[in-house]
């Protein structure tokens, strides 16, 4: 509800219907929508934690809402960013102009760790490279979204959104018939869409698309599997697809199957063991020469992670004016890059009012949040820091929204972000009305991840 | 369909099939172990229930007395045991978990549901009554899954996989059931009717729900070559080794409709019903029941291994 008193607008009728509801009922509510979920089996593994290796998310019965202005300019803004996104990494693995014209450091690029020179000159698919891209925004104020991060590798937590989604509709049908609140189930289609849009220009008039997974020891495995159904393409590991002369197969019970299009939810490194890292069972030996070769296309591109990194993030505004000639509709968070002197300065100087992350971390880990770290924490991330400012980013604490959330004493604020999915096809870029939002379910704490025990809730774009 | 999923399809049936077998095999050593010795309680019981459920090796690895409590704990809970009922369920699941994709809403929830229901039993507190309870829901939790892919499932390849790793297993658990009691059934031209008898085999009847349907189809007092011909060629009867294979037949025909193409497992399955077909029970027991019993079991590891080498892999 932002900094501001008071409620927003379009929480009105929700609140309403809230200071209506009793606790027994929302308490009946809550374990009922996690007796749906642990029913339908969405849960997520945890690495390193032999004694529950499924978890449920925790999920909040309490939606997040939005106005449809309020989305509009979301959108408007997702989709100038996502188009930069693909711009920068047509330009990136191409003709460079962004780094001859001085917009993005030349080291930024080549020492990146996830910038892949197999991909240098090649020319992916109707240059898409960013397929499925998953946008990470707080709110600050009424007015203002940042964008946190871009994830433009293989973002998750689609099936949150859409499954948060069901299950709201079926345990509030009251709440959906006096808001009207735009659909998202539509996102599978225009997932299916968009990755037919993109396949190779030989295929068939009937691409044939596959997800692959790194199998269900995977912390995503309920996701993947999830979307292979809802978008009724076959979910593969990468023992079921061999290459021979360039092309992919899948092994079927009736011999093998020519592949097209392969929605990957491997990393880089692990998906062909000839190309990248060779002790690696997850992938399919040959890939990388069959989608040189151009007989199949992959979603997301490899290396898509160069746009995806903390330090080539700090750059997005520039980013996005120099391939659009806009300015970004979405701002990002004020950052300082520790690979520069006087950022650098800065940063150490305010260690205990900022926070301090990792340029590749993901997750939550490997990050310091100043005002809650202790004295010795303090100081032994200053050392990690001076050993290797390159590696990292620092920025304010921020005044993050809060929502309306049911906790253990009541309704009460909790802060959010939001992850909306933009999909990028060869035709156009489409996004579902809403997204992920995450919910840091500890009073007062700011880490939603859910590897580090946030929850989800469902988001509503009203429709008025 | 991708071979891997028609794999996990196949064992998925399996594991159900084998988790209600067992369930049936306590259920009637639990029934024969409490009758008193004159009427055929014998405390042999819980080594023939091992030796049925093919569980007898791996058990003495761990325990010494076969007895109600150490068979029960190993054939239900044992985690040392890779073919306890709890096994058998948590391998299901984790090939229906594999292939969510290609099974139904309905087919998952009654495999995830069962595994996490499972939880709720203890064995460590489990008196008879709870332990009849906790094998009537085995019995039931496969009837949903049965039922669930009856009703739900798309008749193709992946409803097809289904019944067949069904009937494979279904068959391999009657013959090995037939072989454990032959010695008592061998005696053909013997004296029978004795009470010890007459318990034994209407518990082994009962273990495969074929008491009635006995009484149905023969109208006599159980007599032991009628229990092998129920059991094997009797075409009536849905647990015996000739429905097994006209449903396999039946399956594999499916497939290669669908795939058009004919191979060796619809050959090998063929064969084995035509055998069933061109004999009857008297000359199986003149060239020997046993021998019948080793060589169909035999057929029956080639016929999954064919269908394995065919499909699978």
């Amino acid at each position: 509800m932002g900094k501001s008193p008071g409620i927003r607008e379009p929480y009105a009728q929700l609140s309403r219907w809230l200071e209506q509801a009793s606790p027994d009922l929302l308490n009946t509510r809550r374990s009922q929508a996690e007796y749906f979920f642990r029913r339908i089996g969405i849960t997520f593994a945890v690495y390193g934690e032999a004694e529950s290796t499924e978890r449920l998310i925790p999920f909040d019965i309490i939606p997040r809402v939005l106005s449809s202005s309020e989305w509009q300019t979301l959108e408007r803004g997702l989709v100038q960013r996502v188009n930069a996104l693909n711009a920068f990494l047509r330009d990136v693995y191409g003709k460079k102009e962004c780094l001859r014209a001085g917009i993005v450091p030349n080291d930024l690029i080549y020492r990146n760790p996830y910038f892949r020179p197999e991909m240098d000159r090649f020319e992916v698919p109707h240059g898409v490279y960013c397929h499925i891209a998953g946008i990470d925004i707080v709110r600050v104020d009424p007015h203002t979204f940042y964008v946190l991060e871009d994830n433009a590798r293989t973002p998750s937590g689609v099936s949150y959104m859409l499954e948060n989604r069901e299950v709201m509709i079926r345990l509030f049908p009251e709440l959906f018939a006096d808001n009207r609140v735009a659909p998202v189930e539509n996102y599978p289609d225009n997932l299916l869409a968009t990755l037919r849009s993109v396949a190779p220009v030989r295929a068939a008039a009937d691409p044939t698309v596959v997800l692959l997974t790194p199998g269900q020891y995977n912390s995503a495995f309920y996701e993947h599997s999830f979307l292979a159904d809802k978008l009724g393409v076959e979910l593969v590991e990468g023992s079921d697809l061999f290459v021979r002369d360039d092309v992919v197969y899948m092994r079927t019970t009736e011999g093998p199957q020519r592949i097209d299009v392969i929605y990957r939810r491997v990393d880089d490194e692990f998906l062909d063991p000839l190309a990248f890292r060779p002790d690696s069972v997850l992938g399919v030996p040959g890939l990388m020469g069959a989608y040189q070769a151009g007989n199949v296309t992959l979603a997301n591109a490899v290396g898509t992670g160069v746009a995806d990194d903390k330090a080539v993030y700090s750059y997005m505004p520039e980013i996005v004016k120099f391939y659009t000639g806009e300015e970004p509709i979405l701002k990002n968070v004020p950052t300082w890059r520790c690979r520069e002197k006087d950022a650098f300065a800065y940063v150490l100087d305010h260690l205990g009012e900022l926070v301090v992350k990792e340029v590749n971390g993901s997750g939550g880990y490997g990050m310091l949040v100043g005002p809650h770290a202790t004295k010795d924490q303090i100081e032994t991330f200053r050392r990690r820091l001076k050993h290797e400012p390159d590696n990292y980013i620092a920025q304010p604490t921020l005044a993050l929204s809060t929502c309306p959330t049911f906790t253990k004493s009541g309704v009460a604020p909790r802060h959010v972000d939001l992850r909306p999915f933009v999909l990028s096809g060869s035709d156009k870029v489409r996004i579902v009305p809403g997204g992920l939002t995450r919910v840091a379910m500890k009073e007062g704490s700011l880490v939603v991840n859910s590897s580090q025990g946030g929850g989800t809730k469902d988001t509503w774009v009203l429709d008025v | 369909m991708l071979s891997r999923t028609a794999d996990s399809l196949f064992w998925m049936s399996r594991y159900i099939e084998r988790a209600e077998n067992l369930a049936r095999i306590l259920d009637a050593s639990t029934r024969l172990s409490a009758l008193p010795a004159s009427y055929g309680g014998t405390h042999n019981e819980w080594t023939s229930a091992l030796l049925t459920a093919g569980s007898a090796d791996a058990f003495h690895r761990i325990y010494k007395d076969a007895n109600e409590k150490t068979v029960r704990e190993f054939l239900c809970f044992s985690e040392d045991n890779p073919a306890s009922i709890r096994k058998c369920l948590e391998i299901a699941r984790m090939n229906a978990r594999a292939v969510r994709t290609a099974i139904t809403t309905e087919m998952w929830d009654a495999i995830n549901g069962a595994w996490l229901d499972l939880k709720n039993y203890d064995i460590k507190k489990m008196d008879r009554e709870e332990l009849t309870r906790f094998l009537d829901w085995v019995k039931n939790v496969s009837l949903v899954v049965d039922g669930s892919a009856y009703r739900s499932m798309l008749r193709r390849d992946e409803y097809w996989f289904t019944r067949l790793g069904l009937y494979i297993e279904r068959a391999d658990n009657i013959l090995r059931l037939l072989d454990v009691k032959y010695h008592v059934l061998l005696p053909a031209t013997e004296r029978v009717g004795g009470t010890l008898d007459y318990f034994q085999w209407s518990s082994l009847l009962r273990s495969v729900s074929a008491l009635t349907a006995y009484h149905w189809v023969y109208r006599e007092s159980v007599k032991p070559w009628l229990v092998a011909d129920l059991l094997t060629l009797n075409r009536e009867m849905p647990r015996s080794l000739y429905a097994c294979y006209e449903n396999l037949v039946r399956f594999l025909d499916q497939l290669a409709r669908q795939y058009g193409r004919i191979g060796p497992s619809q050959h090998a399955a063929r064969a084995m019903l035509a055998r069933l077909e061109n004999t009857n029970i008297e000359a199986i027991f003149q060239s020997g029941l046993h021998e019948f019993i080793t060589q169909s079991i035999i057929d029956n590891n080639n016929l999954a291994t064919t269908i394995q080498e065919q499909y699978l892999v």
